[in-house]
């Protein structure tokens, strides 16, 4: 069969499904290869590299489409497109079946196969034909270029001779594959990172690409992004709230703000809003990756760039993939191959379009005359499927409220303690005489004493302590001492063995506890 | 009182012995808070002998300096791994003379009581004290030194059997009397009725029925606590010399008899709750003896223990960038802690990142493998507590466990059944590879299987732990 990769038609676009490389591949799975002339001139793969790779090269477009079986390409096909498949041909595109329902009933009506790329479903194994995440990552990537390419100042922070240059600030809103790629950018060039996600369980992801993770002041439980295929979900009210304010409250500081939020099958969420781009300092720039959706910012105009009257620049650019074409080619590309290796079992060249593989199932939206979209959900469960039960990372404020509930508790326990020591000490004094309480109150001071001072001691010192403990409690030595001179022999004689004993019991203990200290030493 | 100078001197004393258990907070610092327990001690003994005590003073300066002697000898001679030891045979001592000072009050008091009005305006010294006393004093001061009599004889017989068992001349296991603890609750009830027949009459025989009755506690007590409680028992005597010295006090009228009784008491007390914490139980369950009852079957432990060499133990540790050691009861046996010491230092001199990790009931005495490794010279610095290292066990080459069982026994977080269910232990089997120095087969005191032995990642190095060193040691230069 054969495989056929025409020239982008929408303006603008210059990546292109198939690079020599992919074709040399292509071909060690038994399939031939074409190419419209010129179609990977913008992404710098000129028509004899592709020859050389054993590509047929064919003039246009039309005999393209009618030589191939299979055709590979990059952006959602236009009608005159689809007018082109016929039951026997497959295409595999991206396809935005969510919102494309007239390109379905006419790739329907025309009985093709169409595969679409955005619909490759979140597991393990189709990671290597997952495109959105190849775009994604250079979205990311390229976003913070822009933003430098916008920005006035150096990223990383700076003493030269001329001055001391501070770092830029840059939060990063949402942290899929194209958050987590700004992220990486933007650290190495040495910005000063934050990065927030309604997901909290990719707080370590985040940390791990060096960046800080803000945390909200938020008690409810936040969404888990397992349960919806590794995507976030729509937030409840409250929690919204509670993200804009803490927006808010950054918008001051930061100098670049990236924001990647996207909800799959929706319109983006609104977070950055106008107040808080007036917030921001002149200069500051904002990329909204989320134009194409209607933008994570209300002022980003699709595909524009623009500047505030406050001196902000938005840029809403939608083709960040096709701006870095040769990478996000060579990507794409090779995620096209992946799933052609997959649509080939058995290496013949001939397409098995087995509708009971879990990725190839989701991503066909039509086949054999039907529509199979939107596909069930997956036998296999998504990547982030194992459910952490263990508390991912207390907030500060959980934290915070943690210790406070402790000191609750603990000055309970001691106010309680306090009151049933002190009535036992009133009972106490209320039958003893004066005389005893006297002592008494000498003896319960020093016992309280004895707790707070005991417990500073190190425990590696504990084998001193209680020698030196020992040495002391021969203090008993004053007893016998006052008795000695009163009275009869047996006092004497008892007295004299206790004299004596403590006696041993003086040197030996403080000479032993000298022998051990002089051991302990630093290295 | 008439004694200004003794008064102010106790005074000082008291202080310069707080100071003194304070400044054992720090290494350093504790070298300078033993000076202050020795001035202190002077002091007080200087102040006693002037004032209250001038009776017969040579004799006391004679009898101190002789006893003085003895105990010089003693600490000079002492080896570290018999520093348990020692410090037990010293608590019998504090209790036995805690005895004596309560039996001559009790003496005095009934000679004192006898005269009349014109004999006791003769006396002198302490009986001159005791004649002053009214009514309700007599009988609060009967409780007082009935309560210190019974205490030091309690601390004096159970020292003396925690000597022997911790010198090995008794059996360590834990035995007991036929009829276990209702002896002792029966000893207890004779002792409480004695109690309120000598606070009625004064009379010598409920005084010695209880003396009786305490001793035989003391000893039934600690005779009922296995070798592996050892820690919580030594330091629990050391509260109760304490207490003891406090009730002495209070028969005495004296304050830094109180004040000294009080630290030491607390400082024992808050030592076996540290302890008894380590180990997950109760301070009930250590003192009535014997490992807590289990609930159910305990795990069985599946796979076989695989042994190793010298060789294979100093590969291991050319090839490892961090080690850590846990160091038990079996290095001090084995007197093995010059060799370990030794081993550190070669392994920290090609630049490997050796530490030690101490289990909070490591030995049989508190702080007991922090004492054996400063003497074998390692600087406390690399010797880490139990909390401060456990989170770096998964980032350590090589563990080596020498001489140590249920304080690494992995049991303890993974069989709920198991009798040390729930007692911290250091992680040691998540370090890449664990050696354990051991010398046979068998479990530890508290007879419980070690599946750490088992682990695919542990290698037996069987042997005496000294003997086993010694051959490393000729294999990594």
């Amino acid at each position: 069969m054969k495989i056929g990769t025409p020239k982008e038609v929408i303006n603008g676009e210059a990546r292109v499904a198939m690079t020599p490389d992919s074709a040399r591949q292509l071909q060690k799975l038994g399939y031939d290869c074409a190419i419209e002339s010129g179609a990977g001139q913008l992404a710098g793969f000129s028509d004899a590299t592709y020859e050389a790779a054993g590509v047929e090269v064919i003039k246009t477009a039309a005999a393209l489409w009618k030589a191939s079986d299979i055709i590979a390409k990059v952006r959602q096909p236009n009608e005159a497109e689809l007018k082109r498949l016929n039951s026997k041909k497959t295409l595999i595109s991206f396809f935005n079946p969510g919102g494309n329902e007239e390109g379905l009933e006419l790739a329907k009506s025309k009985g093709a196969s169409v595969v679409a790329m955005e619909m490759v479903p979140r597991i393990s194994r189709a990671q290597k034909m997952d495109a959105l995440s190849s775009m994604a990552n250079i979205a990311g990537y390229r976003a913070v270029i822009e933003a430098g390419n916008n920005f006035g100042r150096f990223f990383t922070g700076q003493i030269t001779a001329a001055g001391k240059v501070p770092p830029a600030k840059v939060l990063v809103v949402g942290a899929g594959v194209a958050g987590l790629a700004a992220i990486g950018t933007s650290t190495s060039l040495g910005a000063i990172t934050l990065a927030f996600d309604v997901r909290p369980e990719v707080a370590e992801q985040v940390e791990s690409m060096g960046a800080e993770f803000v945390y909200l002041d938020f008690e409810e439980d936040q969404a888990d992004g397992a349960a919806t295929g590794g995507y976030a979900s729509v937030s409840s009210p409250e929690f919204r709230e509670a993200q804009l304010a803490k927006f808010r409250e950054l918008a001051p500081e930061v100098d670049i703000v990236i924001t990647t939020a996207l909800i799959p099958n929706r319109e983006a969420p609104e977070l950055w809003t106008e107040d808080m781009v007036q917030a921001m300092k002149p200069g500051s720039v904002i990329v909204d990756l989320a134009a194409e959706k209607g933008g994570n910012c209300k002022l980003t105009m699709m595909d524009e760039k623009i500047v505030t009257d406050n001196g902000v620049t938005i840029i809403g650019y939608t083709d960040f993939p096709s701006r870095m074409a040769a990478q996000a080619s060579t990507l794409y590309a090779t995620n096209i191959r992946h799933m052609m290796t997959d649509l080939t079992p058995e290496k013949d060249g001939q397409i098995n379009h087995n509708m009971e593989d879990d990725v190839i199932r989701g991503a066909t939206v039509t086949h054999g005359g039907e529509i199979t979209f939107p596909p069930p959900p997956p036998k296999v469960a998504a990547i982030a499927a194992k459910p952490k039960e263990v508390v991912p990372e207390l907030t500060p404020e959980e934290k915070r409220a943690e210790e406070v509930a402790a000191f609750k508790a603990a000055t309970k326990q001691q106010v309680t303690l306090l009151a049933v020591g002190g009535a036992l000490l009133l009972a106490v004094g209320l039958v003893a005489p004066a005389s005893f309480m006297q002592h008494f109150i000498v003896f319960v001071l020093s016992v309280f004493i004895g707790f707070q001072v005991i417990w500073g001691v190190a425990h590696s010192l504990h084998t001193p302590l209680m020698a030196v403990t020992n040495a002391i409690s021969s203090i008993i030595i004053l007893g016998a001492l006052m008795q000695i001179g009163s009275g009869s022999f047996l006092v004497i004689l008892l007295a004299a063995l206790s004299v004596f004993m403590a006696g041993i019991n003086i040197f030996g203990g403080f000479l032993v506890t000298r022998r051990m200290l002089a051991m302990f030493q630093k290295s | 009182m008439e004694y200004g100078f003794t008064t102010a001197a106790y005074v000082v004393a008291a202080v310069l012995f707080i100071l003194s258990l304070g400044g054992l907070s720090g290494q350093e610092s504790a070298k300078r808070a033993v000076w202050y327990g020795i001035v202190g001690m002077a002091l007080a003994v200087f102040a006693t002998l002037v004032g209250p005590g001038s009776g017969l003073w040579l004799l006391s300066i004679l009898l101190i300096a002789g006893g003085g002697a003895i105990g010089y000898q003693l600490a000079t001679r002492v080896q570290m791994t018999q520093m348990p030891e020692l410090v037990a045979a010293m608590h019998s001592l504090v209790g036995l003379a805690a005895v004596f000072v309560g039996v001559i009050a009790h003496v005095e008091l009934g000679r004192v009581l006898a005269m009349d009005a014109e004999q006791k305006q003769a006396l002198e010294g302490f009986a001159k004290l005791l004649a002053k006393k009214d009514g309700v004093e007599v009988s609060i001061l009967r409780v007082e030194l009935f309560l210190g009599i019974f205490i030091g004889a309690v601390t004096f017989t159970g020292s003396v059997v925690a000597y022997g068992k911790l010198a090995g001349k008794l059996t360590s296991a834990a035995t007991k009397l036929p009829g276990g603890h209702m002896l002792n609750a029966g000893a207890g009830a004779l002792s409480l009725i004695s109690l309120i027949w000598y606070f009625n009459t004064g009379g010598l025989l409920p005084l010695a029925l209880m003396t009786l009755a305490a001793l035989f506690i003391g000893y039934h007590l600690i005779m009922g606590i296995g070798g592996a409680d050892m820690p919580v028992v030594v330091s629990m005597l050391n509260s109760y010399s304490g207490w003891a010295a406090a009730a002495i006090g209070f028969s005495l009228g004296n304050d830094l008899l109180i004040v000294v009784g009080a630290l030491v008491g607390s400082s024992g007390a808050i030592l076996s709750y540290i302890m008894c914490k380590a180990m997950n139980r109760s301070f009930i369950s250590v003192i009535l003896g014997g490992f807590g009852g289990t609930t159910g079957p305990q795990m069985e432990v599946e796979g076989e223990q695989v042994a190793i060499d010298a060789d294979g133990v100093a590969t291991a540790l050319e090839e490892a960038d961090s080690v850590i050691i846990i160091p038990g009861y079996g290095m001090a046996v084995a007197q093995a802690q010059q060799n370990v010491a030794e081993l550190t230092r070669r392994l920290r001199a090609k630049g490997k990142n050796v530490r030690f990790a101490i289990h909070p009931v490591a030995g049989r005495l508190p702080g007991h493998m922090n004492v054996l490794l400063a003497e074998a010279k390692v600087p406390y610095d690399i010797v880490m507590e139990m909390d401060e290292i456990n989170e770096d066990f998964p980032e350590t080459d090589v563990a080596i466990v020498i001489g140590s069982n249920d304080i690494v026994n992995p049991a303890a977080q993974e069989d709920p059944n198991s009798p040390i269910a729930g007692m911290p232990v250091l992680e040691c089997w998540k370090a890449k590879q664990v050696f354990v120095s051991k010398r046979g087969q068998g479990t530890g005191y508290s007879g419980i299987e070690n599946p750490l032995f088992f682990k695919e990642n542990t290698r037996m190095f069987y042997g005496d732990a000294k003997a086993s060193l010694d051959q490393l040691l000729t294999l990594i230069q």
